[in-house]
């Protein structure tokens, strides 16, 4: 692997049999792995290219074992990756060779369900589709819809500030999360939010949704449910060309349409997802996309034939309605597998999250798809065309020597590419360590120092995830220290640098 | 993802095909979200993922498995949901299959561990020794409640609960041959259901008489394998293979045959996966391929005809359990759902119904605590919808959920379909409260 990580610390691993040990009595001997045989499974997240085996893994139950560990590990230098169903696209989860993944796949309860307030309580290692599954039978459910639904976990959605198809019109995680319990590097318990929509002091909340595993362990997650819409109907639409398509795109949000999810394919794509579910997905054609609309009745039958004339407008030469739940749900089944059913076209898929003006997707196309020939490895594209996030998934083949460099290498000219037309480097799947190197293309050296201090203030030691996100690792003392105790930064009132 | 197996090693046709599975795999992680063991115990080891991960270490570095990796294999119920759920199409089943093998081969079992599998495996496949067994259990089971509930003796007793199985008997009469004959059909006799319930086989050949599907005998045929097959005991689940082939080859040259009809759906994934476990034996290749085009489970075999009419609508509200062996190993998920709706029963839809029961073979012995933690979860799951009767399609499922706290009566999906078409009532029902 061509990744550099940071030089893991001898102290550290030569004290291994002591931390497993020191793990092993805060969990009474139950949930913790120290040998390299069962270690594997932990050794990456859902982007395989990078692979590292950690010291140990712990799997707690509770938040005071939570704190317990964080407050071993700090008092011995060890550090520490937070780890939630390890479907992170972004390398997040990652282990390093000196540090502890702390798994929170057996907090998996849902504590409250509190339908006045219209909020539910999990345990971060929750799924997101379990949170709409325990409120299913009131009428509710959690809007934000990562395709990974059925897997993701709710910490790891506040950690990477997830999206889905349906955050166009409904927000992102940030948007739906009211509340936190977090843990510091410290061992210190924080709530920040509660149940209602703003909470008094700094939004600290704010900055812990996205903040990758690298602010404090998140054991408590309080959301926002939504009624379940009325009426939720989905169009099917075919495109001879990705361009036509997304000048469709582009016409429905300019013409003041918000559709409730809105997202593309393109034919390779499209050709994965029928594979594995047979929707009836159009395969004669170069783009699909499904636009859906909710509300009250005649509020879809408006939007959709409003998207349907502006679909005929741009040449679609596919149109169907869902005609029933279940048709609306297999349309969006087949997109949200649609990244692992590529699995079938190709053994190993590199998969970018940039972000551009929608008005520029053409012209990000067609310079992709040159790419594609130059580097001598095809694309699937998905787009949440809505909101202008690509994903483009760079098929490529692990088995063969250089072809891993070339993803790479192509994946960094797609993200470059995203920043000139003036997008951004992520959507939704976070920095992680798959796009830090290329973070200097965004962030100037101020900016990124800035954000470090923020880092520094909840974690001084830089044992909280490090090696991700930034490009470089400084000592916190450098950027000067703010510390966070008991949710608050001491003496605000004074002026800091 | 990446595999690291030598040209040399790819030669091995076993290798080579886990290999195939192994790189298919582009760890989503979507798996282990619909995993029964990966929701018990919420570590990725006890996941379909972190699972491919332990056996793509062990085969490509041909190594002899550590006890912790042999001890989260064992657990996999190979119930196969991860199989439905893997949207790239990794074929866990002969991924899992082969490891088995590997790890029977090569790792030294506890020897108490090894004398319950061989004990299982000498046991259970063979219906004349497991009545014999059944009949000793029955007098010992009283004497399950002293027995202390811990480790090896945990499995022991598991064992001895399976002799207050519920059993049914053969009714007397002879069933009549159809006037019409739309279909020809032989049975998979099967090892297990005919000792406790041979009613099953009995309502379904009377269901056929009525539709006009003739049932032929196949002298010869045993247990289908599936049972040492997931034991890892590969030569003996071969053996049983080769000798069931051998059997309905002598039926389909005489006469021909339209479908091989299993009504315990756990055998019936093992039929069809006959073509593939016998591929590389010229001698068995065609005519083992040819039986597994053959092998239909009843429910498909009732689907693919027109039901008689319902002359006994009963109204009743089933649960219906899927066995994982149908719904996940061969895909069967609608037919039997639709037959009994056009029955008239009321179909109720159980929450987590992707789930195992937890009886997977003798998985609910060699695994108790896991087994029983599945089938609590699965009977709270079927309480949930008030069912006055529970249908199932395998002979497992219906002996592990009639077990402890089950919410109502369980029979198979057959003789309820038997009986609302002119049928006896499932004696199974008589349990009803
Ligand atoms: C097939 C597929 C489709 C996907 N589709 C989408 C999509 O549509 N939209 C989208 O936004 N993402 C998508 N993702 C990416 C991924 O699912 C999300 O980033 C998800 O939120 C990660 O959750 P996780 O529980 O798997 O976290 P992990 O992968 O386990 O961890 C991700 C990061 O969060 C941190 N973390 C996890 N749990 C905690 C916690 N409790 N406290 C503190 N830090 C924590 C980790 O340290 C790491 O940095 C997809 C992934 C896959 C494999
Ligand atoms: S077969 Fe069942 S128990 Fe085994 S890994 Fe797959 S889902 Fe889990
Ligand atoms: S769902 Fe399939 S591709 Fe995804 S991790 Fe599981 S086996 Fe691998």
């Amino acid at each position: 692997m061509s990744l550099r990580m940071p030089a893991p610390d001898p102290a550290v691993l030569s004290a291994r049999a002591e931390v497993i040990k020191g793990l092993r009595r805060i969990l009474e001997n139950d949930g913790v792995i120290g040998d390299d045989e069962s270690l594997i499974a932990y050794e990456s997240d859902g982007l395989t290219a990078y692979r590292q085996l950690p010291l140990a893994v712990a799997l707690p139950r509770t938040t005071q074992q939570v704190a317990q560990i964080l407050r071993f590990c700090r008092e011995r230098g060890v550090k520490v990756v937070a780890r939630g169903a390890g479907t992170s696209l972004s390398g997040g989860a990652l282990p390093l060779a000196d540090g502890v993944i702390l798994g929170l796949s057996r907090f998996n309860r849902v504590l409250d369900i509190d339908l006045e307030n219209r909020v539910v309580v999990a345990q971060p290692g929750v799924t997101n589709l379990g949170i709409t599954e325990a409120v299913k039978k009131h009428g509710f459910y959690y809007a934000p819809d990562p395709s990974s639904q059925i897997a993701c976990s709710i910490g790891g959605n506040v950690a990477e500030n997830s999206g889905g198809v349906h955050c166009l019109k409904y927000g992102l995680t940030t948007n739906n999360v009211l509340g936190v319990e977090l843990v510091t590097m410290d061992g210190e318990i924080l709530r920040l939010g509660g149940k209602t929509l703003d909470a008094p002091g700094y939004d600290l909340l704010g900055i812990i949704n996205g903040s990758e595993g690298m602010l404090g362990v998140i054991t408590e997650v309080t959301v926002r449910i939504l009624p379940r819409p009325q009426h939720a109907r989905a169009a099917l639409l075919g495109f001879p060309s990705v361009e036509a398509a997304g000048q469709c795109v582009a016409d429905i949000i300019g013409g003041g349409i918000v559709p409730a999810g809105m997202e593309m394919m393109d034919r390779l794509a499209t050709l994965a997802a029928e594979e594995f579910l047979h929707v009836g997905y159009p395969l004669d054609v170069e783009a699909v996309l499904i636009v859906e609309a909710d509300g009250i009745d005649a509020e879809c039958d408006h939007v959709l034939a409003l998207v349907n004339d502006i679909a005929t407008k741009n040449g679609a030469v596919f149109s169907r309605l869902s005609n029933s739940e279940d048709e609306r749900l297999r349309f969006w089944a087949g997109r949200k597998s649609a990244f692992p059913a590529v699995g079938r076209l190709s053994p190993d898929y590199y998969c970018m999250d940039g972000t551009i003006p929608r008005g520029r997707l053409a012209h990000v196309l067609q310079r992709m798809n040159e790419m594609s020939e130059r580097y001598g490895l095809r694309v699937a594209n998905v787009f949440h065309a809505g909101d202008g996030n690509l994903h483009p998934l760079i098929l490529y083949n692990a088995n063969e020597p250089g072809q891993l460099e070339r993803a790479e290498a192509f994946g960094a000219e797609i993200l470059r590419l995203c920043v000139e037309v003036g997008g951004v480097l992520t959507g939704e799947h976070g920095v992680g360590v798959e796009k830090r190197d290329l973070m200097p293309e965004m962030f100037s050296e101020i900016d990124l120092a800035q954000q470090m201090r923020v880092k520094c203030a909840f974690d001084p030691e830089g044992l909280l995830n490090p090696g991700k996100v930034f490009p470089q690792l400084h000592r916190c003392a450098e950027l000067g220290r703010v510390h966070v105790h008991a949710g608050r930064v001491a003496h605000p009132e004074l002026p800091r640098f | 993802m990446q595999t690291r197996f030598s040209a040399e090693q790819l030669r091995d046709p076993h290798l080579a095909a886990s290999e195939k599975a192994i790189r298919t795999c582009v760890h989503c992680g979507f798996c282990n979200a619909t995993c029964p063991t990966y929701a018990l115990l919420g570590d990725e080891l006890d996941g379909p993922r972190g699972r491919i991960m332990l056996m793509k270490d062990m085969l490509e570095n041909q190594r002899t498995p550590s006890a912790e990796t042999v001890k989260h294999i064992d657990r996999c119920l190979s119930c196969l949901s991860c199989k439905t759920t893997c949207p790239s199409g990794v074929d866990y089943m002969h991924l899992v299959d082969h490891s088995r093998a590997w790890i029977e081969q090569r790792y030294e079992r506890p020897w108490i561990d090894r004398m319950l599998r061989g004990l299982l495996a000498g046991l259970l496949p063979y219906p004349r020794r497991f009545r014999f067994a059944l009949a000793m259990g029955r007098l010992f089971s009283p004497l399950v409640g002293l027995l202390p509930n811990i480790g090896f003796l945990k499995s022991l007793r598991a064992m001895l609960e399976l002799s207050r199985a519920p059993t049914g008997a053969v009714r007397e009469g002879i069933i009549a041959a159809p006037t019409v004959r739309k279909a020809r059909v032989a049975f998979l006799e099967g090892c297990a259901e005919p000792v406790l319930q041979p009613n099953i086989q009995q309502a379904a050949t009377r269901l056929f008489a009525r539709m006009g599907i003739e049932v032929v005998p196949a002298p010869g045929q045993g247990c289908c394998g599936a049972l040492v097959h997931h034991l890892g005991k590969e030569a003996r689940s071969l053996a049983f293979a080769r000798a069931n082939v051998d059997a309905w080859s002598r039926v389909i040259d005489d006469g021909g045959l339209d479908a091989i009809v299993i009504t315990a759906s756990g055998c019936g994934t093992s039929l069809k996966d006959y073509g593939f476990m016998l591929r590389n034996e010229p001698a068995y290749a065609a005519r083992a391929a040819k039986v597994s085009t053959l092998a239909r489970d009843v429910s498909e075999v009732l689907a693919a005809h027109e039901l008689p009419a319902v002359t006994n609508p009963s109204g009743l509200i089933v649960a219906y359990h899927a066995a994982c062996s149908l719904q996940h190993g061969q895909g069967v998920r609608e037919a039997p759902r639709r037959l009994l709706t056009e029955a008239g029963f009321q179909l109720r839809d159980i929450a987590e119904s992707h789930l195992c029961c937890g009886s997977a073979g003798v998985y609910n012995i060699l695994q108790p605590d896991l087994a029983e933690a599945l089938r609590e979860r699965k009977q709270n799951a079927l309480a949930a919808v008030a069912p006055q009767v529970v249908a199932t399609g395998n002979i497992g499922c219906l002996t592990q959920l009639s077990r402890g706290k089950a919410p109502a009566p369980v029979v198979h999906t057959v003789e309820l379909l038997d009986w609302a078409t002119g049928g006896p009532e499932p004696e199974g029902l008589s349990r009803r409260t």
